[in-house]
């Protein structure tokens, strides 16, 4: 049974379920509900099913690879290979499909007869089957059409709610973000195929000691700023918060919680796996990046109010500490540290997973918000607990997850991650270590930054009184949505609590890589959920949860009827120095991170403009209206994208002069051309 | 260790007054102020939510935990499930989270005001408290927090210097996390500038009491923090009578200097302009920054 499960027709079931989820969907799109049903039920068959062969997979002892079809180009072969990392990533993504697909059947209904549910079905299982597709591949040209479904397809959803301008911007922005990038993937594997001969993955790498260095740092540049943009790394971000939040509140939650981590799968795939053995420069390049991204990410992320850009801001960041792991990985590993270089990719996967759990549970939090009140800025929520007490519930839990507070699952990933550049403070020698404590002074700020963030977006959607008439009347959300809440916030608990089993699980998807083939991890766990990283630090999250747990309950438990109980509790009025209290009187979202704003004035450019009406323009005594504008400059359009975009427009008028409209001219071209590719030729 | 933190509070009162030529309430005041309001009946505001109801509860339980898993008087019986120097910040992160989405709750001007200062303050200490005790742990080679208080009283020879300056960017944390000078006012209860008790102005009765009790118990967890990892003289290192009655009065004693330095620091000195806080902060994280390159 399990050999069954785990074997290429285990594999194909599960290509299978979605394909047919896909065509399914289309057939009935006439039919609305029927093609909800039709879309749900095979999305979460699938995702089961995925859940289930990863797991196998996991716990195998071998990889699953095979070729699916005798490929009638030379270059192409449809070939997979599942080891223990692919079988992880499947793990991610068919684990969140699972939550969004049970979340969707509730969430969609509101385009009933609005848009074609029919085509949201297929594009939602193209995109979940394209993601598959990616983290199988073992030929590069295959890998490059599944990355073009997954990113196309991923177009149209961001589209899908078309009647929003900006929603169409966005999506344009998307495209042509992803296709730039796509274009550095593929100049990325014509240098290896170049110097190696072949695109299949395992020749790459056995012959990996072909290409020269000058040739591998190209590659490792044009990695990074291609699956780099997927990932959403700055500055080759700018597609990302605009893009995700565009998309339905399930698709959200799936590009930011999973389809973002198809870039990090790449990087690890290249970096970790195909081209070792790598120059130092490498890793320490990566935690510069990873800094960057993080520090940046929570940064933007305090000025947003619209609730989704916001969240897409933090994936930013939270992509940023997975990189801080990996790059901590590649770095030992150049060092010959294999031990501590496993420490550092247990702590990049292990956040993945738990960024994959937390922010999707976010996303679907916020579209439930989304879905009552019709609104995205956050200035005009407040006092949200009272009528959506049980999505308030799920969002804290995620805000707790995400600012690393434990005993959630973030905290045990980030508190990895911490190890990881610990140890690199601690043994390396000069030059190295400094990036280290700079990439662990990051990481110190942005958990700090990030609790910030959190509590303004807890605070100011949750919290207060409403500050609109769509607060006040939202009511809870339905049946499968909160179900859908309840079950990743649940998620993100054991995770935590389970901690040392998934931290073990991980360590021998390292192993099954071929670097790490013989290598103890540094951090090791046992039986009781402990982690314990070489003699430096232990934790314990059931010890932990249940002294948390025990101590709330001995002091509710005693104060509540051990102290002196014959007091009365009375309700009242917030006072507020005796004037009469107006929701326009609570801290907003911009009140609220101004001060951070302002202290970090030199990266964010916080701008003020001041503009009055007057009743009357000559005397100008008595102001009719006064509008402020606060603002906050986007850095990256303005010093690096304008610029670039700026340089283009002026190359593209130029070579409008070649277009003279004059046949003889064009003719006069083509020889051109022919004659210089037959001398190139010759 | 709840049953001392009040004590430290009422010291600090006494040593100012004394400062101010004032005679002062006695040092015991504070548990008779806890008594006082544990008895008194509640005013909950109209738009409180759970959050504001169980927030005391939540506050003061997490500072039992940090309580009980940092060292106090002996540096031996390692526990290691929970004193990580990391597991602890982030517990204490716990305590900020509730109390300043407590703050926001009710929706008054002054709790959101106070929210959003305590986590501006808060977030850019996080960098000087992890460094600060990273450099100890990394002298010592154990974040464990029993560990480094066991292994820095061997170290003083070789790294003095790191281990001072780590106190210092310590020390200025301690100050913003227990909402001290030159940060806060903790005496002030009616101030545009006022941070911590901005958001618990809504409290009273039993609930004001353990917000006023925790800030205690923090005030004496980063106090017992300083006293104990960075000069952890007198501990008792073994289970010997003798260590163990001479770690009490060291404790002791260490606490009352710490206790009134805060005291003397508060008496001359003027709270900073809120916009002067992050250079504070920001100072704390270098100098840890330099006590880190300067380990051996």
């Amino acid at each position: 049974m399990i050999n069954a499960i785990a074997s290429q027709s285990g594999f194909l079931v599960l290509l299978s379920l979605f394909a047919v989820g896909a065509a399914g969907s289309l057939l009935l799109r006439r039919n609305d509900r029927l093609a909800n049903y039709w879309n749900g039920f095979f999305a979460i068959a699938g995702s089961l099913w995925g859940i289930l062969f990863s797991l196998v997979l996991l716990n195998a002892t071998r990889a699953v690879s095979f070729a699916a079809a005798p490929s009638i180009f030379p270059l192409l072969s449809i070939s997979f290979k599942i080891d223990k990392l692919s079988a992880f990533f499947i793990f991610v993504i068919t684990l969140i499909t699972l939550f969004c697909s049970i979340y969707g059947i509730g969430y969609i209904r509101h385009f009933y007869n609005k848009y074609s549910i029919g085509a949201l079905g297929l594009f939602y299982h193209l995109f979940v089957l394209g993601m598959l597709l990616v983290v199988t591949a073992d030929n590069g040209l295959f890998f490059l059409i599944a990355w073009e479904i997954m990113s196309v397809v991923s177009y149209f959803l961001v589209i899908y709610d078309r009647n929003d301008e900006k929603n169409i911007k966005a999506g344009f922005l998307y495209l042509v973000m992803t296709h730039i990038a796509t274009a550095f993937i593929v100049f990325a594997f014509l240098l290896l195929y170049k110097f190696t001969g072949s695109f299949d993955f395992d020749a790459i790498k056995s012959g990996v000691s072909l290409i020269p260095s000058a040739v591998k740092n190209a590659v490792f540049v044009l990695a990074i700023i291609g699956f780099g943009t997927k990932a959403g790394i700055i500055p080759f971000h700018i597609w990302l918060p605009g893009a995700h939040p565009a998309a339905p509140s399930h698709v959200s939650a799936l590009m930011s919680g999973v389809m973002i981590k198809t870039g990090i799968y790449m990087l690890i795939r290249i970096f970790l796996d195909m081209l070792q053995p790598v120059p130092l420069w490498w890793g320490l390049g990566l935690l510069v990046i990873g800094s960057v991204s993080s520090l940046l990410g929570v940064l933007y992320a305090l000025t947003e109010h619209d609730i989704k850009r916001l969240l897409a801001y933090h994936s930013i960041e939270n992509i940023g500490i997975i990189l801080l792991g990996l790059g901590s990985s590649l770095s030992f590993l150049s060092l010959g540290m294999p031990s501590l270089s496993l420490l550092g990719l247990v702590a990049a996967l292990f956040h993945t997973l738990n960024h994959a759990t937390f922010k999707s549970l976010l996303f679907l939090s916020a579209g439930s918000v989304i879905n009552e009140t019709h609104i995205r800025n956050m200035e005009k929520y407040g006092g949200l607990i009272k009528n959506m007490p049980q999505t308030a519930l799920f969002f804290l839990v995620g805000s707790m997850a995400i600012s690393a507070l434990p005993p959630f699952n973030g905290f045990f990933s980030e508190w990895l991650t911490f190890q990881a550049l610990f140890q690199g403070v601690s043994t390396l020698a000069v030059s190295a270590k400094w990036v280290f404590v700079a990439a662990a002074g990051a990481l110190a700020f942005t958990g700090g930054l990030a609790l910030a963030c959190f509590v303004k977006a807890f605070g100011v959607t949750f919290l207060a009184r409403p500050r609109s008439g769509e607060a006040q009347e939202a009511g809870e959300s339905s049946f499968s949505l909160r179900f859908a809440m309840g079950a990743l916030a649940a998620l993100t608990l054991l995770f935590g609590i389970f901690s040392g089993h998934i931290t073990s699980l991980i360590n021998r998807v390292g192993n099954d890589l071929s670097v790490f083939s013989c290598t103890t991890s540094f951090v090791s766990a046992f039986p009781d959920q402990s982690l314990a990283v070489g003699s430096f630090s232990t934790v314990s999250a059931p010890v932990l949860l249940a002294f948390l747990v025990a101590a709330f309950i001995v002091v509710l438990l005693t104060i509540k009827y051990l102290v002196y109980k014959n007091q009365k509790v009375t309700t009242g009025l917030t006072w507020d120095c005796g004037t009469d209290l107006t929701p326009r009187m609570e801290i907003t979202a911009t009140g609220f991170a101004r001060s951070i704003v302002t202290i970090f004035k030199a990266v964010l450019k916080p701008g003020i403009s001041n503009a009055t009406e007057y009743l009357d323009e000559e005397s100008r005594y008595v102001p009719q209206s006064r509008t402020v504008i606060l603002s906050v400059k986007d850095m990256y359009k303005s010093y690096l994208y304008k610029p670039l975009d700026k340089i283009a427009a002026a190359m593209s008028e130029r070579a409008k002069g070649i277009q003279s409209g004059n046949i003889n001219a064009y003719i006069l071209y083509i020889l051109t051309a022919l004659l210089i590719a037959l001398l190139l030729v010759k | 260790m709840p049953a001392l933190s009040p004590l430290g509070i009422g010291v600090i009162r006494k040593i100012k007054a004394k400062l101010q030529n004032r005679r002062g309430a006695g040092i015991f005041q504070p548990y008779k102020d806890l008594w006082k309001l544990l008895h008194k009946d509640e005013i909950l505001s109209n738009d409180a939510s759970w959050i504001f109801k169980f927030a005391p509860f939540v506050i003061f339980a997490v500072t039992l935990v940090v309580g009980a898993s940092i060292p106090l008087l002996a540096s031996f019986l390692p526990n290691t499930a929970t004193s990580d120097m990391l597991v602890i910040i982030y517990m204490l992160a716990i305590c900020t989270f509730f109390l300043a989405l407590a703050g926001m709750d009710i929706g008054s001007a002054f709790g959101g005001f106070g929210s959003s200062r305590e986590m501006t303050l808060s977030a850019l200490a996080e960098g000087g408290l992890i460094f600060s005790l990273l450099t100890l742990a990394i002298i010592s080679r154990t974040s464990n927090l029993f560990g480094i208080s066991h292994a820095i009283i061997s170290a003083y020879g070789n790294s003095f210097l790191p281990i001072l300056l780590a106190f210092s960017g310590f020390f200025i944390v301690l100050l913003a996390e227990t909402a001290r000078f030159p940060f806060d006012n903790p005496a002030t209860h009616l101030e545009l500038t006022m941070i911590h008790e901005a958001m618990i102005l809504e409290y009273s009765g039993k609930r004001l009491a353990l917000m006023e009790w925790a800030s205690a118990n923090k005030l004496l967890i980063f106090a017992s923090l300083g006293a104990n990892l960075f000069f952890p003289w007198g501990m008792a290192n073994g289970l010997d009578i003798n260590a163990i009655l001479i770690s009490v009065p060291a404790f002791a004693v260490k606490l009352l200097v710490f206790y009134a330095s805060i005291a003397v620091i508060e008496s001359c000195m003027a709270k900073y302009r809120f916009f002067r806080l992050p250079n504070l902060l920001i100072i704390s994280f270098i100098l840890n920054v330099f006590a880190i390159g300067l380990i051996k």
